[in-house]
């Protein structure tokens, strides 16, 4: 589904990633997990288009197709999604005109006609149950006034409105009480199938224990320098990242 | 020869001929307003308040003058629609500078509300007249001073003590003209102690090629404890030159509301002026520019508190594209021994391509201690950010543009305390930003006129 070769990306001319590889298959969670400033958000920024960054060398291929030919809305479209480490906020852009528009767009993309108004305000309302998020917050600006785990939340019933093949989720565990954490899991749970995957960006290990991955990578210094299954993040935990730190840079 | 002498000479030339059938305050207050052009100047491009624009070049054509009043077919008016749909309005037309009822305006008295041309008003209520023009719009201003000049004839709206007039009165302005023409055009507004009225003047222009000048001075009076919106609805063309001036006088306990909306235009200068003379009384001064191709809107406004615990509330908003230029200067003046006063001011614009340009002073003038005042501007790009959030939740670049500026202009649409006009400027301002409102001459949904 997605296969990342020898990716590399600066911002503001400085390198971070320096040659990434990785694939993923559908119905995978991977794990990325990595101390801070390893280039694990430059990952996921590159990987959805964002603008900031410049792509200096690699490949990426999505569902067969050329990823980083496409601009960041088409990615969007080809079922990628990012759940974003700090949602922003939109004054003036209600949650319902905004999601009502990516629907739509992405209905356009596929040839489809938009969606009617009743349907949509029923797919809106069946999707917030997947993440308790109340009609209240629905219906107010785009994540203004939200709280964190609110905002968290909505990342969660964003994707759940797209149904993407591919979600990426940085860091959505910081900033959650541990209830906000259950319920958020719960909902990329829910949603999880056989034909998609999940890529889960995170500094700890907690948040695995409601996402189970099935493969964990260790990213270092702009490069993916520990592959294993599960067991490696508890070992991480145990050991802390200057274990990764002490036998990289020796 | 400055721009100004064509005109004192029009005015010599024929001045019998704007004497004619005038109101006596209209043909008083001309020989002052003459002896100021001939010593007056122009402003100069770059002078205090004229910072982006030339006065002279705006008037320097030769824009002729319908001095022997000759009369247009009525007809042209009746068939021009400016719909707010669903809303009841008592409507009437100001074709070039000659105004006229629609006959659904005849229909609906609202139990005494006044409105007619001065010309009318001068047999009726001349005491109105006598009492009220020209007290306001002071003759510094030599574009003030220019339209006392030439004005011969103008609408006057007054609504009694104690009436509130259900309907919206509705002032459709259109331009219309085969060859280079200035609508020379006067409003006065006396709106009566308890009484409460809302005003929709919508500006129109027909023409695309001929070069227009509309030069308005309105004036507006609200009596102790009245109520008074007044929406300025500006959708006229690239040809369309405007230069209007506002003035209000509030009373104690007045609560009036302006608000100065450009759509479309070529040129336009709007000058607002708002004396609060009263205790308690709350001003709402609101703006919304919306400018693109080489578009030019410059606002220029003052707020005098000249009676302590009023409340002030200013806030313009520009959103400029392609080489639009914006201006806003806007002062706000506490005069001595007000205390208790509440004055806020704001100015926000988005620069949304390169070439564009904004300026803009806001300026506070305070005299007196325990006031509570703020100003503040920004100029800016759209955030890139929340640009991005929402390409990422696959919203195509151009429909993420146009929610955002649409977004932008939120809370000054919001402040409309017209329902039905709120929803219809929301939707036109949607048209313009997604360009389906290019200009008045295409605009089908708005401007209907039938077969």
């Amino acid at each position: 589904m997605l296969e990342i070769k020898d990716l590399r990306a600066s911002v503001e001319g400085k390198e971070i990633l320096k040659g990434v590889n990785l694939t993923v298959r559908p119905g995978e969670v991977h794990a990325i997990m990595g101390p801070n400033g390893s280039g694990k958000s430059t990952l996921s920024a590159v990987l959805t288009g964002n603008p900031a960054y410049t792509v200096t060398g690699g490949q990426v291929t999505f569902g067969g197709k050329d990823l980083l030919a496409l601009s960041p809305e088409d990615r969007a479209h080809e079922g990628l999604f990012l759940s974003f480490q700090y949602p922003v906020e939109i004054p003036g852009v209600s949650m319902v005109n905004f999601m009502r528009a990516a629907v739509n767009e992405k209905r356009k993309y596929q040839g489809l006609e938009p969606m009617s108004a009743s349907d949509f305000l029923k797919l809106m309302r069946e999707k917030r149950a997947v993440v308790q998020l109340d009609n209240k917050l629905a219906s107010r600006a785009v994540n203004e006034g939200f709280s964190g785990g609110e905002k968290k939340r909505n990342e969660i019933f964003q994707m759940a409105m797209l149904e993407p093949r591919l979600s990426i989720l940085d860091e959505t565990d910081s900033g959650l009480d541990i209830d906000a954490l259950r319920i958020v899991a719960s909902g990329v749970n829910t949603l999880k199938n056989r034909d998609n995957a999940t890529i889960v960006i995170t500094h700890y290990q907690r948040l695995l224990d409601y996402i189970k991955p099935d493969f964990v990578h260790i990213l270092y210094k702009g490069r993916i320098v520990m592959s294993a299954g599960p067991e490696l993040a508890l070992e991480l935990e145990e050991k802390g990242y200057d274990w990764v730190k002490d036998s990289m840079d020796n | 020869m400055s721009a100004l002498s064509q005109y004192i000479d029009l005015y010599r030339n024929h001045r019998d001929a704007f004497h004619t059938g005038a109101p006596q305050a209209m043909n008083d207050l001309r020989g002052v307003a003459l002896s100021r052009l001939e010593v007056a100047s122009l402003p100069r491009k770059g002078s205090e308040d004229y910072e982006a624009t030339d006065l002279s070049s705006v008037l320097a054509d030769d824009f002729g003058v319908n001095v022997n009043r000759r009369d247009f077919d009525a007809d042209v008016a009746q068939a021009f629609r400016c719909d707010v749909p669903n809303m009841s309005t008592n409507l009437y037309f100001c074709l070039n500078d000659r105004y006229h009822p629609s006959r659904t305006a005849l229909l609906h008295d609202q139990g005494g509300v006044v409105v007619e041309t001065f010309r009318q008003a001068a047999h009726k209520h001349p005491q109105l007249l006598a009492g009220h023009y020209g007290r306001l719009a002071g003759l510094d201003n030599p574009t003030v001073a220019l339209n006392t000049l030439l004005a011969q004839d103008g609408l006057l709206v007054y609504i009694p003590d104690g009436v509130t007039a259900e309907r919206p009165i509705q002032l459709v302005n259109i331009l219309t003209a085969a060859m280079p023409i200035m609508a020379v055009r006067r409003l006065l507004i006396v709106v009566g102690r308890e009484a409460h009225a809302k005003m929709l003047v919508c500006d129109h222009s027909q023409l695309t090629t001929t070069q227009a000048l509309a030069l308005q001075v309105v004036e507006i009076v609200a009596m102790e404890n009245s109520t008074f919106d007044y929406y300025d609805l500006e959708e006229s063309t690239a040809t369309n030159r405007r230069i209007s001036s506002l003035f209000v006088d509030q009373r104690a306990g007045s609560n009036v509301l302006i608000d100065g909306i450009t759509l479309t235009n070529g040129f336009t200068r709007n000058n607002y002026r708002i004396e609060v003379n009263g205790e308690h009384a709350d001003t709402q001064l609101m703006g919304m520019t919306v400018a693109s191709g080489r578009q030019h809107v410059d606002t220029h406004t003052f707020i005098a508190h000249n009676a302590p615990r009023c409340h002030s509330n200013e806030m313009f908003k520009y959103v400029l594209n392609d080489e639009a230029v914006g201006a806003f200067a806007g002062r706000i003046l506490v005069r001595p021994g007000c205390p208790r006063v509440e004055a806020y001011q704001g100015n926000r614009n988005l620069c949304a391509s390169p070439e564009a340009r904004m300026y803009t002073k806001p300026q506070l003038e305070i005299y007196t201690d325990d006031v509570k005042c703020s100003h503040g501007t920004t100029i800016g790009q759209l955030d890139e950010e929340a640009l991005f959030y929402m390409r990422s939740r696959g919203i195509g670049i151009d429909v993420a543009h146009t929610m955002l500026m649409q977004a932008f202009m939120s809370d000054v649409i919001d402040a409309v305390r017209m329902d039905l006009l709120r929803d219809r400027l929301r939707h036109l301002v949607e048209k313009r930003f997604n360009g389906s409102l290019a200009s008045c001459a295409n605009c089908v949904s708005s401007c209907k006129t039938p077969n």
